[in-house]
């Protein structure tokens, strides 16, 4: 009986604190709308150079384990549907299947997630050192708002590369399909790519990419959530780097699910 | 104004005949971390050119004193009032004004590692100054000499020695010409030579710049040499406020104690000890903190 007590007070206050924690990061995405809207009229910009240094950490120093992700994705895709398409003497329908999943699901998730684990934790890491190092008291004492200076420009970074990324990730996982399926189908890579954009909508690019910016706002929100509660030294870094990882991946998994659930249903 | 001010920077001077209003106000202040009060009732009055030293053990509450003073926390209870704002009343932009007339050395320093020491000690220029670049350099560059860091301008804060970190911060602190600064632990985690040279730099400032400081430290040779006037903390109440010679004369055991370099430490441990003897969790239980006690 105490021990169920127990479990379910632990339940309660875990689910409090996340509950907190999601208000944090809901206050914080707030927060950098507005200094990005209303920063320049107060002369309190989001710094663009800030942003650029950002958008260099997080898209191109990604770029080519992006590439290799979305080319191995694409032609493992390619492998399965023809296998099992084939099954049923239905390879030609491979290339609806392959469009729709890579664009839909595959590109943003596997984005998403990439990110997450590399600008996550580079972001947590850094949110968190500064908090520690006394950083942020040190900006909020000089008068610069740390949302301002250090959310808003990774927050917008992220919801401007994870989106081109993971369109670069379409056209690299697309080609890479396309490949393996003109060699099985003896079709022309240009009869591919024309069967390709005749099956997929501007709907599924969108369905896609809107994803994408909103795993991207999951990622950076998560990290500065978590650097910003960082405690207890270097030890207290690589906890919260830990979770800020775990929590972001959790979250696009989330989010994608109840997205889906949403657009197939609605 | 200055002349009083003056007056009071002639160390004998009593703080107490001056008419000038003071540059900080604190009354009743009152502070927690969750359900554990560590500022009982505190009250501090800062006048214009003094240097204020706020001593006490570790975990006497110096640092979380220092948070209130500079508007980093809330207080639960009390005000603080600077340079005649109530801060915990004021509004962004009053408190926006307010900052740029105040600078804080970390203990740590707390320079941005991502900038090199010139940047670090641009920033509040570039925030706060319509400036060109060249202007912002030279007067970051007159800084950094005062500080006596000339020449490091390039180099990144983890190139820096535990001295010169101070020191650049120090630099970024009083960048904007502040009439109030406030230090945490000058000389903590510093050998007797860089640390004795902080305090020639913290008395060189207040002569050169006027400054009121509020210098936080646990040394007591330092706050000897560097103190117009001395606050004890213990545990989170004042103990004592006076002159150099009046914290000598004190006949209060608990600053003994720390006079004498019994470790102060040791006796906070000593009740942690105890409460761990007891089987208390971290968190003193509530009554503690509302009974108050005869000892
Ligand atoms: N972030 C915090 N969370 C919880 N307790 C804290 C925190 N910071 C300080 N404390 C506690 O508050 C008390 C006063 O701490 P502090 O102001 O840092 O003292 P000092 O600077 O004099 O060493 C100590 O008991 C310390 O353990
Ligand atoms: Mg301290």
């Amino acid at each position: 009986m105490t021990a169920m007590l127990r479990v379910a007070e632990g339940l309660g206050r875990g689910v409090l604190r996340g509950a907190d924690e999601v208000g944090f990061a809901a206050a914080l995405f707030v927060e950098s709308l507005f200094w990005a809207v209303l920063g320049p009229a107060r002369r309190q910009p989001v710094r663009l150079p800030a942003v650029f240094a950002q958008m260099l950490q997080i898209g191109l120093e990604a770029l080519p384990i992006a590439t290799v992700l979305a080319a191995t994705i694409g032609m493992m895709l390619a492998i399965q549907s023809l296998y099992s398409l084939g099954l049923f003497g239905a390879e030609h329908f491979a290339t609806v299947g392959i469009g729709l999943s890579v664009v839909r699901e595959f590109a943003p998730l596997i984005i998403g997630i990439l990110i997450a684990g590399r600008s996550g934790s580079a972001l947590a890491a850094r949110f968190s050192t500064m908090m520690i190092n006394q950083e942020v008291d040190a900006l909020r004492v000089i008068g610069i708002s740390p949302v301002r200076f250090l959310v808003a420009p990774a927050l917008i970074a992220m919801m401007i590369m994870v989106p081109a990324l993971t369109m670069w990730a379409i056209l690299v996982a697309l080609t890479a399909a396309g490949l393996l399926v003109t060699a099985a189908l003896e079709i022309s890579l240009g009869a591919y790519f024309a069967d390709l954009i005749s099956v997929l909508s501007v709907n599924d690019l969108t369905h896609g990419l809107g994803k994408s910016v909103l795993f991207a706002a999951l990622i950076a929100l998560v990290s500065a959530v978590n650097g910003a509660l960082a405690d207890g030294g270097a030890e207290g870094v690589g906890r919260r780097t830990t979770r800020a990882v775990v929590h972001s991946i959790a979250a696009i998994i989330m989010v994608d699910m109840i997205f889906a659930f949403v657009v197939t249903s609605g | 104004m200055t002349a009083q001010a003056s007056q009071l920077t002639s160390a004998q001077e009593p703080a107490a005949v001056s008419p000038a209003a003071p540059v900080i106000r604190v009354e009743g202040l009152q502070a927690f971390y969750g359900a554990q009060q560590v500022l009982f009732d505190v009250d501090l009055t800062v006048m214009p050119g003094e240097i204020m030293v706020v001593m006490g053990g570790s975990g006497s509450g110096k640092s979380t004193l220092l948070r209130h003073l500079v508007g980093l926390s809330r207080p639960a209870a009390g005000r603080v009032e600077l340079l005649g704002l109530d801060i915990t009343r004021a509004r962004s932009m009053e408190m926006l004004a307010l900052r740029r007339k105040i600078g804080v050395a970390f203990q740590g320093g707390a320079l941005f590692s991502s900038m090199n020491v010139l940047d670090n000690i641009m920033l509040p220029l570039r925030e706060h100054a319509r400036l060109d670049r060249k202007t912002m350099e030279i007067m970051a560059r007159l800084k950094l000499e005062v500080v006596n860091l000339a020449g490091a301008d390039a180099l990144m804060p983890s190139e820096l020695s535990g001295g010169m970190l101070k020191r650049a911060a120090v630099a970024r602190a009083i960048i904007m010409d502040p009439t109030l600064l406030f230090f945490d632990e000058p000389s903590a985690g510093l050998d007797p030579t860089v640390s004795s040279a902080l305090d020639d730099l913290i008395l060189k400032l207040r002569e050169a710049m006027n400054m009121t400081m509020v210098v936080v430290t646990h040394e007591l040779e330092s706050a000897f040499k560097i103190a117009d006037r001395i606050t004890i903390l213990d545990q989170g109440r004042i103990l004592l406020v006076d002159d150099v010679a009046g914290v000598r004369r004190s006949d209060n055991p608990r600053i003994q104690n720390l006079l004498n370099r019994r470790s102060e430490e040791t006796e906070v441990d000593a009740q942690a000890y105890l409460q761990r003897l007891t089987g208390e969790t971290p968190t003193p239980p509530a009554a503690t903190n509302e009974t108050p006690e005869a000892s």
